[in-house]
C-alpha cells in the first residue's frame, strides 16, 4: 500500500480530491464542490474537551442516580429515575421499546462520555495508543444514538401532560440532565478528532510523523 | 480531455469512513482495511440504494400502526382511554400549550414523513443520475441525518408518563402498541440515513463527465 501526503484527503461527502491548507486558528477548511466541513483547526482542542468531559462525566453520574421528577396526587408520592422509565416499560409489557430507551437515554451516552474520556486521556501520549483509535470508532458509533436533548425534552413535555392530573415536582436529575445537555453540546463543538487520529499509532504499526515531532520537540 | 474533477474512485484512492485517512489498496475489488484504524475500506456503502429503499419501505409500513394504534391508555377508577400520536397533540393544544403541541407535533408526524419523502426523493434522484441541485440534495441529506433523532420525542414522552402515573387503583398508563411501531419508524429511517451515501449524489457529475470525453 503507498503511503500519501497526509494532507490530501477526499471529501467524505463528494469524493472530491484535496489538499487540506495550513489553517490559521480557529479557520476552518470547505470542500470547494459541495460545501462539507473537512477541517477546523481548534486551539487547544484536546485539553479543552477533556475538561468538558470530566465535568460531562461527574453530571452523567448525577443524571443517573438521582430523581428526575416526583409527583403528588390524592396523598400519594411516585418519582422517577432515567433507567427508572426504561424499567417501568419493560413491566407493562414493552420489552423492546424499554431496551430501546434504555440505550437512547442511559448506555449511550454513557458509552460516548466514556470512551471520550480513555480517548483524550490516551491522546496525551505520543503516540496514543492504537486502542484510542478503537475506542473512537466506537464513540462515534454510538454519538447519534445518546438522545439526551430529545430526553430532556420529552420529559418537559411529560412534566406538562402530567401537571394537568397532579403536582409534579422537578428532582435535581432534571437540573443534572439540563447541564449534561449543554457540556455534551460544547464537548462536540471543541473535539477536533482529526487531532486525535494523527496522534494515533497506525493498528499495521506505523508511527505517525506528527507524534514523533512531539516527541522530538520535547 | 477530462476536466478538473478528480475523485478518490477515479484514481482508485479510499477515504476511511472513520478517520479519514486517504490510501491506496493493493487490489481495488478486494480493498481490505485502513491501515491506521482498521475500518473495513468501501469506496462506496454496500448497496446503499437497495438498503435505503429497504429499510425506508418498512419504515412506510410500520408508520400505519404507528398512528392508527394507541401509544397510551390511561385507565381513570376503572374506565380506560386510549390515546394516539395525534389524540395526544390534540389534548397539548387543548389544555392551552399550543407551543408543545406544535413541537410534539413537528417531532412525531412532520419530521417522520418529511424524512421518508426526503430519502426517497433522494434515492431516484441518484437513480436517475440527475446533476441538477446536488447542492440543495446534499444539505437535505444533512438535514435529515441532524434532525432524524428528534422523532424520538414522543417515545420519551411515553415512558416518563408511563413511569409516573402508576396510582393504582386510582389511575394508571400503560404503554400501547402504538409506542412499538413508532420507535420502529424512527430506528429504521435513522438506519436508513445511514446506509445512503452522499457521494453517490455527487457521482452522476463525474459519470457525465466520462460520457462527454
Amino acid at each position: 500500500m503507498t503511503r500519501l501526503p497526509e494532507n490530501i484527503v477526499a471529501c467524505p461527502e463528494c469524493d472530491l480530491l484535496q489538499r487540506i491548507p495550513a489553517l490559521p486558528p480557529g479557520g476552518t477548511a470547505r470542500c470547494p464542490r459541495c460545501g462539507h466541513t473537512i477541517a477546523t483547526s481548534k486551539p487547544d482542542s484536546l485539553e479543552r474537551t477533556l475538561a468538558l468531559t470530566v465535568a460531562a462525566a461527574i453530571v452523567l453520574i448525577i443524571a443517573n442516580v438521582t430523581p428526575l421528577m416526583g409527583l403528588s396526587a390524592v396523598g400519594r408520592q411516585a418519582s422517577t429515575t432515567i433507567i427508572g422509565g426504561a424499567y417501568e416499560m419493560w413491566m407493562q409489557g414493552q420489552e423492546i421499546t424499554a431496551l430501546l430507551v434504555l440505550f437512547c437515554t442511559a448506555v449511550a451516552p454513557a458509552v460516548h462520555v466514556g470512551c471520550m474520556l480513555a480517548i483524550l486521556l490516551a491522546a496525551r501520549r505520543s503516540p496514543a495508543p492504537s486502542w484510542a483509535g478503537a475506542l473512537l470508532r466506537l464513540a462515534e458509533f454510538h454519538q447519534p444514538w445518546a438522545m439526551v436533548e430529545v430526553m430532556m425534552l420529552g420529559i418537559l413535555v411529560a412534566l406538562i401532560k402530567i401537571a394537568e392530573l397532579a403536582t409534579v415536582i422537578p428532582g435535581i436529575g432534571m437540573f443534572a440532565i439540563g447541564a449534561l445537555v449543554v457540556l455534551i453540546a460544547a464537548m462536540t463543538v471543541s473535539f477536533e478528532p482529526h487531532e486525535v487520529w494523527a496522534r494515533v499509532q497506525w493498528t499495521n504499526g506505523h508511527v505517525p510523523q506528527s507524534a514523533n515531532l512531539g516527541r522530538s520537540q520535547r | 480531455m477530462s476536466t478538473g474533477i478528480l475523485t478518490g474512485i477515479k484514481l482508485g484512492l479510499i477515504s476511511c469512513e472513520s478517520c479519514g485517512l486517504l490510501s491506496r489498496p493493493a487490489d481495488v475489488n478486494e480493498p481490505g482495511y485502513c491501515p491506521r484504524c482498521g475500518e473495513e475500506l468501501v469506496f462506496r456503502r454496500h448497496n446503499a440504494i437497495q438498503r435505503t429503499w429497504a429499510l425506508i419501505i418498512a419504515a412506510a409500513i410500520c408508520y400505519i400502526p404507528a398512528n392508527l394504534m394507541p401509544v397510551m391508555i390511561t385507565t381513570t377508577l376503572g374506565s380506560p382511554e386510549a390515546d394516539t400520536i395525534m389524540g395526544g397533540i390534540v389534548f397539548l393544544y387543548l389544555s392551552g400549550s399550543w407551543p408543545l403541541a406544535l413541537i410534539v407535533l413537528i417531532a412525531s408526524v412532520v419530521i417522520p414523513l418529511a424524512k421518508l419523502v426526503a430519502l426517497a426523493y433522494l434515492l431516484i434522484t441518484v437513480q436517475r443520475r440527475s446533476i441538477r441541485g446536488q447542492h440543495e440534495r446534499t444539505r437535505l441529506y444533512r438535514l435529515v441525518e441532524i434532525i432524524g433523532r428528534w422523532s424520538m420525542l414522543d417515545v420519551f414522552v411515553d415512558t416518563f408518563v408511563v413511569a409516573l402515573i402508576q396510582l393504582q387503583p386510582l389511575m394508571a398508563v400503560v404503554p400501547g402498541m402504538g409506542v412499538l411501531f413508532f420507535a420502529a419508524v424512527v430506528v429504521l429511517t435513522m438506519i436508513a440515513a445511514e446506509s445512503f451515501d452522499p457521494r453517490l449524489i455527487w457521482d452522476s457529475s463525474s459519470e457525465k463527465e466520462d460520457e462527454n470525453d
